[in-house]
């Protein structure tokens, strides 16, 4: 389970955040911030989505609570005997985007995904003070190994797509969306 | 006539499913290990060596590079001397299930209107050529759709020229921006129809890593283009810096003379493959 043998220098340089989310530190985090996630967060990638706003559109409670979480946009390979998960890094977020607003309105104070976000979930985490971060696309294998725990909470139909409660440490991710509505992307590119 | 037995077709598909699935290649490799060693941007220097040590422990462990391990694109290139006894088409069908089942590998294929999931990552899109010999080529290609889904076509008129092919090329790159998992390998395919220009831009994604066109003019239109997408600074993951692609592999083909079709497949940096002849 560690990361020490394979572990790049890049992991000495992480702020340290616990999830779900403290009082004030969604604020505190800054476009361009690389953090270290610790503690739990809750997956759903397209069909959890659509799921999830079928039950909000009937009056349904919803199978977790979404105040104060990170929702994390991956579906993960199926885990091997003895492994907690397979690999399990980011699938793109503007996939998500005409889903986000409403359940951050509902309370989700975080989205981590990979790419852009649309006009309307950037001015949905501003308006409701939430941030959107970027984990690295495409290093499933490595961020498998940051992952403790794996539970199915909700919607097993929807196989690799189904909601899980994941228990992370260590978990890399750039913070992309701050609450004070600046965009690291785009940071970047204008500063080219 | 050289006859094979669909058995062996199966269980050769199945370990080139499941060994593309956690291994890179070293070409791909050395390509990531080169971009890290030319890379101007700290950040994006750190990205990179997360991918070299993805690639590690994905090989050393059998862990998914990436969980998503794609719609199984095989390109079958069969010897016309060669007889295949049994089904062809399900013999690579049955072995891509069986890779994907055995090697925990994500099954990813649904139905497009439904999104039932198949179940089995089946059916695969399989390419056949014929061509001449007694030997069988097949050629695995698990494509993951963050890259697929920014993938572009155009049917630019003739007097567009070679700017209007940059400009397309650039363009579908750039507004990709961080969605497909940059540094990307980009295929591009020029001239022929419209279907043919989208299936040469798929199979350049073949062609050694980073090799040029044997055509000169070509090859300098590789280099334009990936000198041009990496001077627009989208850079690792987004994250800046000078590495948007490692690559840019074009394939060409002879066109009507009213038409200048050009495809563009975005691949991204765990550009996974594995390939045999039987």
């Amino acid at each position: 389970m560690s990361l020490l043998r394979y572990k790049p220098d890049f992991f000495d340089h992480l702020q340290e955040v616990t999830l779900p989310f403290d009082d004030g530190v969604i604020e505190s985090l800054t476009a361009g911030d690389l953090v270290s996630l610790n503690g739990t967060l809750y997956t759903g990638r397209d069909q959890t989505h659509r799921l999830l706003e079928e039950m909000l559109d009937k009056g349904e409670e919803l199978p977790i609570d979404l105040k104060g979480q990170l929702l994390y946009y991956v579906g993960p390979s199926p885990a091997q005997p003895g492994q907690v998960i397979g690999a399990a890094g980011p699938t793109t977020s503007y996939r998500m985007d005409k889903y986000t607003p409403r359940l951050i309105e509902l309370g989700l104070k975080a989205t981590m995904g990979k790419g852009s976000r649309s006009q309307p979930v950037r001015d949905a985490m501003v308006n409701h003070k939430a941030i959107y971060l970027a984990a690295f696309g495409g290093a499933g294998a490595l961020l498998s190994q940051c992952i403790s725990e794996a539970e199915l909470i909700a919607f097993p139909e929807a196989g690799p797509e189904a909601l899980y409660r994941f228990k992370v440490k260590g978990f890399p991710a750039v913070v992309i969306n701050d609450s004070h509505g600046v965009d690291f992307y785009e940071q970047v590119k204008n500063e080219k | 006539m050289r006859t094979i037995k669909s058995e062996f077709i199966t269980t050769t598909v199945k370990n080139l499913a499941m060994e593309a699935g956690t291994d890179l290649e070293p070409d791909i490799l050395e390509a990531l290990l080169k971009a890290r060693d030319e890379e101007v941007s700290l950040l994006a220097r750190h990205v990179l060596e997360l991918f070299i040590a993805n690639a590690d422990i994905a090989s050393r462990e059998k862990i998914p590079l990436c969980q998503d391990t794609g719609v199984a694109v095989v390109f079958i290139e069969i010897g016309q001397e060669i007889h295949v006894a049994g089904n062809l088409e399900q013999a690579i069908q049955d072995g891509i299930a069986q890779g994907y089942e055995t090697g925990f590998l994500r099954k990813s294929v649904c139905d497009p209107l439904t999104r039932v999931n198949s179940g089995t990552n089946t059916p695969a899109v399989i390419h056949y050529e014929i061509v001449p010999g007694d030997q069988l080529k097949i050629f695995m290609l698990p494509k993951g759709c963050g890259s697929e889904n920014m993938s572009g076509l155009t049917m630019l008129p003739p007097s567009a020229g070679l700017q209007g092919v940059v400009d397309f090329v650039v363009k579908t790159v750039v507004e990709a921006g961080p969605n497909p998992c940059p540094p990307l390998l980009v295929g591009v395919g020029m001239g022929g129809t419209f279907e043919k220009a989208a299936f040469l831009a798929k199979k350049s994604l073949q062609r050694p890593f980073g090799q040029a066109s044997k055509r000169a003019d070509v090859a300098a239109l590789e280099e334009d283009i990936l000198t041009k997408v990496n001077e627009q600074g989208v850079g690792v993951q987004g994250l800046g810096g000078n590495h948007t692609a490692l690559a840019v592999h074009i394939k060409s083909f002879p066109s009507h003379i009213a038409s200048l079709p050009v495809a563009v497949n975005i691949q991204c940096h765990s550009h996974r493959y594995k390939q045999t002849i039987i």
